[in-house]
């Protein structure tokens, strides 16, 4: 890409990637707000897992295009196209956050869980000193997973107008400009990359050492 | 002396009516170690766990210190139960330290007193504070791992002790160890210990009375020196059993 390209959308990029970064980022705080205390509560009640987990599962199946198409016409998210594409790419990230969280907890030595019990440590206590920190790695897997697939789906979310570097991409394929296109390609999947690493390295810190 | 637990005419069944534990009426001292001794099945774990409400019977009765326990407060019950099983289950994301020092932690000790009674105990059951307070679990061995175990059960300072196989899974020299210092120490804590073993040796070493359980019944109640005299059908048949088990492994091991 030539300096005069740069120069000519140089800000509009910048622009538009801090709306990337703003829609996935409120799709993911709510999704994780959702997932996280929704998983740890299956684990309480397991007979509930497999319909919720389903339902979550069927959710991401629905084509990203046809999902943003569906809301367009409901009262009060319709009305603004972030909410659309925020509502979307929070029933996206669901899964992948949900499930790691149920089976991170679910996945330690139960005999850690039985001692915690036997010792009198309360349902709280047993919560966040022994099943949360036991889990973290992979309930951030899990939010690792979901940041990385929105942040390409929210390149889609342009479709209905809420902004965000789909845009670059839409008119490019529209006026066959295939500087457009990789100028709204490239730093999505800058932004895809740049996550993953660095929630790659939070997961490693919370990893805790096998027997 | 009065009993420190008493288990009278317990039954626990499983929701699809399977029956665990029949009819069970057992007495165990303060300040003695009592063996449940039995074959896999026997039921001897589901027993030691009805102490600490693990498992809730469905008849009968658990006295903790001439209280029954069915109405007590759980938490309250289990911080005054120490507990030790043979999988150990240290916290691993923990210190050595911290582990030891949790039930403490949970009950919302300072921190500087957690970490001068975690390092008490740390010493009592032999393992150097320097070198180990600020390990983690899956640095230590087996028998350490256990050692840290026992000291964790041992923090709040509960009068009873509940073991279940504690040293199932260590080899015979480190078992034989850790009969020892547990020996020692149980002298001079004086605490109401009930532990569960399939090994007639560590029954017969480590036990006050041994209580053994076959099929969910409890078949007899002896002191040591009664249960290898004994003339009962089932007492001999399990020595029996046992000393031949010993044998075959032995010329396991020769080959």
């Amino acid at each position: 890409m030539s300096t005069g390209f740069l120069a000519q959308y140089g800000e509009e990029i910048a622009t538009l990637t801090a709306e990337h970064v703003w829609l996935t980022a409120a799709a993911m705080a709510f999704a994780t707000m959702i997932a996280v205390p929704t998983g740890i509560w299956l684990t309480r009640a397991p007979r509930w897992a497999k319909p919720i987990i389903g339902v979550t599962n069927i959710l991401q199946t629905i084509p990203s295009l046809a999902m943003f198409g569906f809301l367009l016409p409901v009262p009060w998210l319709g009305e603004r196209a972030a909410r659309i594409a925020i509502f979307a790419l929070t029933a996206y990230a669901l899964l992948p956050i949900l499930r790691n969280t149920y089976a991170g907890i679910r996945g330690i030595d139960p005999s850690v869980i039985e001692v915690a019990q036997a010792l009198g440590l309360t349902g709280t206590q047993r919560l966040f000193k022994v099943e949360l920190p036991l889990a973290a790695s992979f309930i951030l897997a899990g939010l690792r997973t979901a940041t990385v697939t929105c942040i390409g789906i929210a390149t889609i979310a342009a479709a209905v107008g809420a902004g965000g570097l789909g845009e670059l991409i839409f008119r490019g394929v529209a006026s066959v400009d295939n500087r457009l296109v990789l100028a709204g390609a490239v730093p999505a999947a800058l932004l895809a990359l740049a996550a993953d690493g660095a929630l790659g390295l939070l997961e490693r810190r919370f990893k805790v050492a096998a027997r | 002396m009065s009993a420190a637990i008493e288990f009278r005419a317990i039954a626990v069944a499983t929701p699809q009516g399977r029956r665990l534990l029949n009819d069970i009426s057992l007495s165990v001292e303060a300040g003695t170690t009592t063996v449940l001794l039995g074959r896999s099945g026997s039921g001897k774990t589901t027993l030691l766990r009805t102490v600490n409400r693990m498992v809730e019977p469905t008849g009968g009765e658990v006295l903790v210190n001439g209280t029954p326990i069915r109405n007590s407060d759980l938490i309250t019950l289990r911080r005054s139960i120490g507990y030790v099983i043979q999988e150990t289950g240290l916290f691993p994301h923990f210190t050595i330290e911290r582990n030891v020092g949790v039930v403490p932690e949970a009950e919302g000790c300072a921190p500087a007193e957690r970490v001068r009674r975690s390092h008490e105990l740390l010493l009592a059951v032999g393992l150097d504070p320097a070198s180990f307070a600020h390990r983690f679990p899956h640095q230590l061995s087996g028998g350490q791992r256990q050692r840290v175990g026992l000291a964790r059960a041992l923090a709040a300072d509960p009068k009873i002790l509940l073991m279940d196989e504690p040293f199932g899974a260590l080899d015979p020299l480190t078992r034989g160890e850790m009969q020892d210092m547990l020996r020692d120490l149980l002298a001079g804590l004086k605490k109401t210990v009930l532990l569960v073993t399939h090994d007639l040796d560590e029954a017969l070493y480590l036990g006050d009375q041994i209580a053994l359980l076959s099929e969910g019944k409890l078949i007899a109640c002896l002191e040591p020196h009664e249960f290898l005299r004994s003339g009962m059908a089932e007492v001999q048949d399990y020595v029996q059993a046992f000393r031949r088990g010993e044998r075959s492994a032995r010329q396991v091991t020769r080959r």
